[in-house]
């Protein structure tokens, strides 16, 4: 008797073995979101996901629904697009850290600002994994990564906080030790209408857990286990992370706010009356 | 397939190349526009602002040029036709998403109505300096399309052409215009729609389990899905195979590149667009094109006054570059003379297609037009 994993038919199974090395958080990360789906109930034909460059990046070409490998710290203005274009259908920006914040910080503060109807679903393991282990802007003060080789002095990014400053509905950060977490995290942002935004922090052994002396995945499974702090609702102005102390977890933000669409259509109804013309799918 | 009558507005107007430009893409189904603000192009976008929200179209004005030329390409996949619009420095950011949009064969309309460089520049004013980059800015070997008008009626035509090229070949094409073009006020026609010819967007029918997305057709270009019919595609900007899966080999990479060249390559002799005058039997020809052929028209006209037999060929379709035609005619002429606003860009593939023929360069800065005395000058000694 054969089981079939939950998991698997959102996958492009014909694509297996994924590129992830042993022990990278993101297959964790994957692996909650094609559950969240299933729990969302979202048709998997009207699921997009767009990915921009990067370990994280290759996320949309293993996922079985229309999906896009897209430029460089570019997948969030062509979400844009896309779902201006398709507005039935379901947007999921899923990406990295330097990808959707270095290279792609200003498209990331513009689309929550506009409360585009999307999800941005960022893996955080605070590096550039495909290039070789090198500084993002996530990356904590004083860790080590191939372009800081002694120590990074730079101030990193606090992702919850830049996410709710800029207008995002729905902010939640984890570990990949919170895989339940994650999953319902992960579901709530697919089901909330507007810009949706949720953090996993996840391991890179290869590339920054050895620099930094970190073990390997399974002692940062533990680190994330001691160092998490459950607070919901917490001020996102205390959530940023460090070398050490806690890592904040929860979900942060919920509240209500119209959507570019709606805004969009609403005001030009209120303006144009009857020579407003909503475009067509 | 003709125009949807929402888009047309069928009539005689006074409007400059920019709002022209505007109504080009109207007529030929644009319902989607990302941009960013930037002289001397803006006007196109102002004039969509305005005008979409009547016809079912969306406008958004993008934080920059990086995220507007990538947001058509997500509307196109969405199922619109769509279009940027920009000017040297934006033009210059779009690169990237260019080539993009080659490698992922995503059909849509970049325009650059061109001003002078090289950084900031001249931003009011005329250049013909971005032809070079329009054929080779972004990395890696690839083929498109650029069209040049050189009135804002062409400004309509050209940017309906620009549509129905892109849908066809699945390519981004480029609309070249100059400062001079956009901002010229002249007289416009808008025919009816259904005088205005659509080529419609490829759209797959195959079986949904049987679809794939970049196997090619005859004529090497592959059918169109939409986000949402079912189909669960992928696409890439990697090297990717019939699937859209990456295939980052080396036979890989020949098979994908070979046949994004060619579709265009094998069919450069239906995609040139040129306008002849007197070029049978001429001793030279002068080859120009935008605002540039209309100061040279005028040159060619004095030195025929004087008895001499001057040809002029305009190229409205400047990539792919009419190389059998130069070559052909390079046999019958003495010398080619080629005025353009830049120090000497389309004039390196006159030389390379000249063969025994002369080739003048006549290159101008930038800023205004040349004076055609100019022209006249060179083409007179030219003869000599």
């Amino acid at each position: 008797m054969s089981v079939e994993n939950p998991a698997e038919r959102y996958l492009r199974s014909d694509r297996m073995p994924h590129i992830w090395c042993p022990g990278c958080g993101i297959g964790t990360t994957v692996n909650c979101f094609t559950r969240a789906i299933d729990e969302s109930g979202i048709p998997m034909d009207r699921l997009a996901v767009v990915s921009g460059i990067g370990c994280t990046g290759r996320v949309a070409g293993y996922m079985h629904v229309d999906s896009f490998h897209t430029t460089h710290g570019r997948a969030i203005p062509f979400a844009t697009g896309l779902k201006l274009a398709a507005p039935d259908m379901k947007v999921v920006v899923y990406s990295g850290d330097g990808d959707l914040f270095a290279i792609g910080g200003n498209h990331f503060i513009h689309a929550a600002r506009r409360n585009l109807d999307m999800t941005v679903i960022c893996v955080n393991n605070l590096t550039y994994g495909m290039t070789g282990g090198q500084l993002t802007p996530t990356t904590p003060e004083e860790a080590i990564a191939s372009t800081s080789p002694y120590g990074n002095f730079e101030h990193p990014f606090n992702l919850p906080y830049l996410a709710e400053s800029c207008g995002a509905v729905y902010v939640a950060r984890w570990t990949t030790y919170h895989v339940t977490q994650m999953k319902k995290a992960m579901k709530e942002a697919l089901l909330k209408k507007g810009f949706s935004f949720v953090e996993v922090i996840s391991p890179c052994p290869t590339l920054y857990g050895r620099r930094n002396r970190l073990g390997d995945s399974l002692d940062e499974m533990k680190t994330y286990k001691t160092r998490s702090v459950i607070k919901n609702g917490a001020d996102t102005k205390e959530v940023d992370l460090g070398m050490t102390g806690s890592i904040v977890v929860g979900k942060f933000v919920d509240r209500e706010r119209a959507t570019y669409q709606d805004a969009m259509e609403a005001f030009y109804s209120r303006k144009l009356g009857n020579r407003y013309v909503r475009a067509s799918q | 397939m003709h125009a949807d009558p929402a888009g047309v507005l069928t009539g005689a107007h006074f409007i400059d190349g920019d709002h022209a430009c505007c109504e080009g893409a109207l007529a030929g189904g644009c319902r989607f526009v990302a941009g960013y603000p930037i002289t001397p192009s803006t006007e196109v976008v102002e004039r969509i602002a305005l005008r979409f929200p009547e016809v079912g179209g969306v406008f958004i004005q993008m934080e920059d040029e990086l995220a507007s030329s990538i947001a058509i390409a997500g509307a196109v996949w969405g199922g619109k036709r769509a279009m940027t619009v920009t000017s040297g420095p934006g033009f210059s950011l779009m690169m990237e998403h260019i080539g993009f949009a080659i490698m992922t064969e995503t059909p849509c309309v970049f325009v650059n109505v061109q001003r002078g460089g090289p950084s900031t520049g001249l931003p009011t004013l005329p250049a013909q300096a971005d032809m070079m980059q329009a054929r080779w800015g972004s990395h890696g070997d690839y083929e498109l399309i650029a069209v040049c008008p050189n009135s804002p009626q062409e400004c309509f035509d050209l940017t309906i052409k620009a549509f129905n090229l892109a849908e066809q070949y699945r390519v981004p094409v480029l609309v070249m215009m100059d400062e001079c073009v956009g901002h010229m006020m002249e007289r416009v026609i808008i025919p009816k729609p259904e005088e205005i010819e659509i080529f419609p967007r490829r759209w797959t029918n195959a079986p949904l389990d049987e679809y794939l997305p970049f196997e090619p057709g005859e004529d090497l270009v592959p059918d169109m899905a939409r986000a949402g019919q079912g189909y669960r595609f992928h696409m890439t900007g990697l090297t990717h195979d019939e699937k859209g899966y990456p295939d980052m080999t080396v036979t890989g990479q020949a098979r994908l590149l070979g046949r994004l060249i060619d579709k265009i390559k094998k069919n450069a002799a239906a995609l040139t667009d040129v306008v002849e005058d007197q070029v049978d039997g001429a001793e030279a020809v002068v080859i120009s094109y935008g605002i540039t052929s209309r100061v040279a028209q005028k040159a060619v006209q004095a030195v025929r006054a004087k008895g001499r037999r001057v040809g002029s060929l305009r190229l409205r379709t400047a990539w792919p570059f009419p190389e059998h035609l130069i070559r052909d005619l390079a046999t019958k002429v003495k010398v080619f003379i080629v005025p353009e606003l830049n120090f000497g860009q389309m004039v390196r593939e006159v030389e390379r297609c000249a063969q025994g023929a002369r080739v003048v360069s006549v290159p101008h800065a930038g800023g205004t037009v040349h004076d055609p005395a100019i022209i006249v000058q060179a083409i007179t000694e030219a003869l000599r």
